[in-house]
């Protein structure tokens, strides 16, 4: 195995639309900062991945479109995933270990304020069984947390509490989009949406990109002072039909954590990927994240949720407070699909 | 002005997808309003069925046929359905699993309110009028009610007694009539057989007039079976002038604010032609606007 580390990281502020922008306009500002960061350019780059869905414009192959924010002359390694951009890193960090290449940029763009993420979310499920009824993926969420109240696992005030801290954190993100200091009691004035799911529970819908550069090895520490290094990486999935899953739990998580490394020591922080609220509940016990770990300094994705770029993301928020010597040991965590299907879980460290 | 042209777009695809022997004998089936399980080859039964269970093993080929109903694992209520949604009005998402079966499937619920749902209700299942071999054969479920209508109907002749009679005869010509004690002097209204205090038979008939005293009062807010009334409305014990007994009555035609123990009420009637043999005759009792009796003059009849 190769020692491979993040190096770099670089977003756009997540926002409610960003209008002025095709996808190489998102792309380019993200990849183009994440290269100079550490001195390199395009051609200094051994494979280039992506992590997109082209659901979120409405546009077929717009992922192809997005390699015009990158210098493709000569010809460059490139590979996509329809994915969060995280999954693209996950592949980059398979493609570094072939031994030949020392450098990968990986970069996502979710532009989702082109259409209505909750019903394109839909196309996620089942296309015999689920898809023709039209379960939004708030309705899905939804089904999950009255699964965990039901379980006796979490309340509603259990929800609210985790927004309340992620949105509290997101005062000090200037990437965040929706930050503040919110009451617990209000948000449980809130209608339902799809019950028990109320609107503060669910996450903003937002636009952004993001980009990571990884290095292997002395390449990694010939760029940075202090590289992010990548200890463990495991990618889990469960069954697709929601009637074949315990929802209140994630086995899934827990394997890619146990995997990924997570009991070879503590860490100080993890930034999970859990767009609704009840979904980060899950994650801390599924990975056995206690009181002691503070969870999505960031305020995570009920702060920005730019679709198929919060994952990522979440790598990069970790990177960052590696690299800047602000934290020793973390947890980055993505998940895709419906009710926390997959799930991807890395250990990163510093020297 | 935005710099920045926008236009509305649609995206459809007309795809067609294969179903297979397994979706495809399930969906089928549907048309013909039956529902299938399929077995996995340890014994279990899924429903939907799937070609393959959770642990990868192919399914067998051996379907078995299962009741239309089942058991709500986990739902949702939705108060404002979305677009896509299978109904424009409020309804349930669930994870139902259907009785004989050990996965769940995911449908919506029928069930008019939220109050209704909870985890562990039985529901069943209602078949769509028209059936194109989808999984929206299945229009949805709805609640199964654990109790039975019960209803008990029997048919009788009522006959109120001399007495009563005397005073529904009354009434049908607008007079309220009494019984009275020869002995003690005290006027019932309605009159009964006999006096209560002396055991005297109250043979006497009197009237009354249609005006007396509110005595006692309650304004109903809540609502049962059977009322006839909107609440809140007020109910009260009237002593009409010259009777020893109250009747009962609705008091109307006043803030019910203002309703007070000792206040002067009339009787409200019905025009003359739709008079029965009925206390009904009167609508109601409202305030004469006299002064209010003293509580000393109506305190024995509390």
């Amino acid at each position: 195995m190769r020692d491979v580390a993040i190096v770099s990281f670089s977003q756009l502020p997540s926002v409610k639309a960003i209008d002025a922008t095709d996808e190489p306009e998102l792309v380019q500002p993200v990849t183009s900062d994440a290269m100079k960061q550490v001195g390199l350019t395009q051609d200094d780059i051994g494979f280039t991945c992506s992590g997109s869905t082209d659901y979120l414009p409405g546009r077929p192959f717009s992922f192809v479109a997005a390699v015009d924010g990158l210098k493709a002359t000569p010809p460059i390694r490139e590979s996509h995933v329809e994915m969060d951009g995280a999954f693209a890193l996950y592949e980059a960090w398979v493609r570094l270990m072939h031994g030949d290449i020392d450098t990968a940029l990986v970069f996502s763009f979710g532009k989702s304020s082109l259409g209505s993420v909750p019903d394109i979310l839909n196309l996620q499920n089942d296309p015999y069984y689920v898809q023709p009824l039209g379960l939004d993926s708030i309705s899905a969420a939804a089904l999950q947390a009255q699964a965990m109240i039901d379980a006796g696992k979490a309340t509603e005030r259990d929800f609210a509490e985790v927004v309340a801290r992620s949105r509290k954190s997101a005062i000090d993100n200037p990437n965040a989009h929706i930050k503040g200091e919110l009451s617990v009691d209000e948000m449980l004035e809130e209608p339902y949406i799809s019950s028990p799911l109320r609107k503060s529970f669910c996450p903003p819908v937002s636009d952004s990109a993001a980009a990571v550069v990884l290095a292997v090895g002395d390449r990694a520490k010939e760029l940075v002072k202090r590289p992010a290094w990548i200890r463990g990486i495991d990618h889990r999935t469960e069954p697709h039909a929601l009637g074949q899953r315990d929802l209140t739990t994630s086995p899934s998580s827990a394997l890619a954590a146990e995997k990924a490394g997570l009991g070879h020591g503590s860490v100080d922080l993890a930034e999970l990927h859990a767009p609704f609220a009840h979904q980060e509940i899950i994650l801390r016990e599924a990975m056995g994240l206690g009181g002691d770990v503070n969870i999505n300094p960031s305020g995570g994705a009920l702060s920005a949720n730019s679709l198929m770029t919060a994952g990522l993301i979440r790598f990069g928020e970790v990177a960052s407070r590696i690299l800047s010597g602000g934290a020793r040991r973390a947890l980055a965590h993505t998940t895709n699909g419906v009710c926390l299907q997959h799930n991807l879980v890395a250990i990163l460290e510093g020297e | 002005m935005s710099e920045i042209l926008s236009a509305p777009y649609v995206l459809e695809y007309t795809y067609t997808r294969s179903t297979g022997p397994v979706v495809g004998r399930f969906l089928e089936s549907l048309r013909y309003e039956v529902l299938e399980g399929v077995k996995t080859a340890d014994g279990r039964v899924l429903c939907p069925p799937l070609e393959y269970d959770e642990a990868g093993e192919p399914t067998t080929d051996e379907f078995v046929q299962l009741r239309p109903s089942g058991t709500v694992k986990t739902w949702s209520w939705v108060p404002k359905p979305r677009k896509g949604h299978p109904f424009d009005r409020p309804f349930a998402w669930a994870l139902i699993q259907i009785d004989g079966a050990d996965n769940a499937m995911v449908h919506a619920v029928d069930a008019g309110k939220a109050k209704r749902m909870r985890t562990g209700m039985r529901v069943r299942l209602r078949w769509a009028d028209e059936k194109h071999g989808t999984i929206r054969d299945i229009a949805c479920f709805e609640p199964i009610a654990s109790y039975l209508p019960s209803p008990v109907h029997l048919e009788y002749d009522v006959n109120p007694g001399k007495h009563y009679s005397a005073y529904l005869r009354g009434l049908q010509e607008g007079k309220l009539i009494g019984g009275r004690d020869p002995v003690a002097g005290k006027v019932y209204v309605p009159p009964r057989g006999a006096d209560p205090m002396t055991g005297n038979p109250t043979n006497d008939y009197v009237e009354v007039p249609d005006v007396g005293v509110l005595t006692t009062f309650t304004i109903i807010r809540i609502p049962f079976e059977g009322q006839k009334l909107k609440p809140p409305y007020c109910f009260g014990a009237i002593v009409l002038d010259g009777a020893d007994s109250p009747i009962y009555h609705l008091i109307s035609g006043v803030p019910h604010d203002e309703i007070r123990m000792g206040m002067r009420v009339k009787a409200k009637w019905k025009p003359q032609d739709e008079w029965e043999t009925s206390l009904e005759n009167i609508l109601y009792f409202e305030p004469t606007g006299e002064p209010d009796a003293s509580f000393d003059s109506y305190r024995e009849h509390l």
